[in-house]
């Protein structure tokens, strides 16, 4: 599934023995891929590879961090592996949506792909749909977040500390009390799949989700990032400033369409 | 999402498909429709170059031009193809919900078709024209399949395809752009001189030419 890149000289595959995985969930607003899209952007994240994977709609297109003309011009696909080894962070972003019936087999060969490497710990960046919340959800923070038991252990302290809020599970029949609770995240993607099987396989994995709706997400993917920092400390986060460190990648130009014809006016 | 007229409807979401019915477990009926259905969306190559149809010899392929979709398959079949330099060598068999091919080779500009063609004074030198539409779960059988049969050393792949002009990203509006007009991608491997600009950020290309 990973090909590393060839950067010459033969080197063999890198090595992600303790790291830290981040990746995105393809869920509501794509609030998770554009929170990568910061993290790689600003970290200047160097690509180590992709994965070549039947599980997602092919896409190609020229580097979407692109700063200057000179490195305007590598090629890009739909799931690409970045590393920054002074901060032990790997990440894969995904750029396009699964193709049916394949969550599962990614799912699967993602959490091989884990083990295998020996990364640390897996972190989900997620979104759920806001119109789904209930009465007490619709107050306070639009922020989860969710740990696999084995990742509770290391760092179940820290978000007390935090203060963060775990993500609430509900009635598996609403109305009707009594029910058991499950885990609901709907519009997440594959957040569910990936942490139940997660949790079965014994991953440390852990899930930073925001509820949103569909629309201008920039400002979802901002907040979501700032609070992955308040836990990873990727930026520095000055209390002080009001605006944000991260840096938007020249690919978000026209998010909303092209320029209008000046006939309109 | 509620609309100004007061209805509730359900906003699609860029992400994609609801994921419920993914996560949910198969049942053995499930499990047996996905595959009948995975068996009809299958899709053949039959190379006629290979000898009973079934052996493992590779094409040696030195270059390989690939026509995706129906201008360019158009455009091959205007400039390129004709019946004394090149011989028919293959032909994809698939069907989807917008098409269906068939092993035939004797096709109708009309059709919806998937056919392989070699060059008879450089047999190494390949065309594609695939004027079908390969979905997206055929897509990465359609380059398998294709591509396995292919000795790929020192191989040069060239793929034409056509998009809208209303798809194209760029500052100024569309309707003021000279159209049609040529954009590139291509890889760093790729040595040789590009007859036309790069094909600007944020513009993808998706589905079959991106595969």
């Amino acid at each position: 599934m990973f090909i590393p890149c060839d950067r010459g000289g033969g080197s063999a595959a890198p090595d992600f023995k303790g790291f830290t995985l981040l990746m995105p969930a393809v869920s509501v607003g794509n609030v998770g891929q554009l929170a990568i899209d910061l993290v790689i952007s600003t970290l200047n994240m160097t690509k180590v590879g992709y994965f070549y994977t039947d599980c997602l709609v092919p896409m190609v297109g020229n580097n979407p961090y692109a700063t200057a003309e000179e490195n305007s011009t590598e090629l890009s696909i739909n799931a690409e592996v970045y590393s920054l080894p002074s901060k032990k962070l790997v990440v894969l972003q995904i750029r396009s949506p699964f193709i049916k019936n394949k969550y599962r087999p990614f799912c699967e060969t993602l959490l091989s792909w884990v083990k295998s490497s020996n990364c640390a710990r897996l972190i989900l960046l997620s979104s759920s749909h806001a119109y789904q919340r209930d009465d007490e959800q619709l107050l306070g923070t639009p922020l989860r977040y969710l740990l696999t038991p084995d990742l509770e252990i290391t760092v179940g302290g820290r978000m007390q500390e935090l203060n963060w809020k775990e993500m609430e599970k509900v009635a598996a029949y609403p109305g009707i009390s009594d029910t058991d609770k499950v885990l609901h995240i709907p519009g997440g993607g594959i957040t569910k799949l990936l942490f139940t099987e997660s949790c079965s396989k014994g991953i440390q994995m852990a899930v930073l989700l925001k509820f949103c709706s569909e629309g201008d997400n920039i400002p979802d993917a901002f907040v979501l990032v700032n609070y992955l920092n308040e836990w990873l400390q990727l930026i520095k986060s000055d209390v002080s400033t009001v605006g944000s460190e991260w840096k938007i990648p020249s690919s978000w130009r026209l998010l909303f369409g092209n320029g209008l014809p000046p006939a309109l006016f | 999402m509620a609309t100004f007229f007061g209805e509730v409807v359900v906003a699609p979401s860029r992400a994609g498909l609801d994921e419920e019915e993914e996560a949910r477990e198969e049942t053995p009926e499930d499990r047996e429709i996905r595959r009948e259905i995975e068996k009809k969306r299958e899709i053949d190559v039959l190379w006629t170059w290979k000898s009973g149809g079934c052996g493992e010899e590779l094409l040696v392929c030195s270059r390989f031009i690939v026509a995706i979709g129906r201008n360019a398959a158009a455009f091959l079949s205007s400039f390129i193809l004709d019946s004394v330099c090149w011989e028919v060598v293959g032909v994809v068999k698939l069907w989807n919900e917008w098409c269906r091919t068939s092993s035939t080779t004797n096709v109708l500009p009309t059709d919806s078709f998937c056919l392989f063609y070699r060059l008879i004074a450089d047999p190494t030198v390949l065309l594609c024209q695939c004027s079908c539409y390969v979905a997206e779960d055929q897509q990465f059988q359609w380059l398998e399949k294709v591509f396995g049969s292919m000795q790929k050393k020192g191989l040069q792949v060239t793929i034409l395809s056509t998009c809208p002009v209303a798809d194209y990203k760029t500052q100024e509006s569309t309707l003021t752009l000279a159209s049609p007009f040529l954009k590139a991608l291509k890889t760093k491997e790729f040595q040789d001189q590009v007859c036309c600009p790069l094909l600007e950020q944020p513009n993808i290309v998706r589905d079959l030419p991106a595969a």
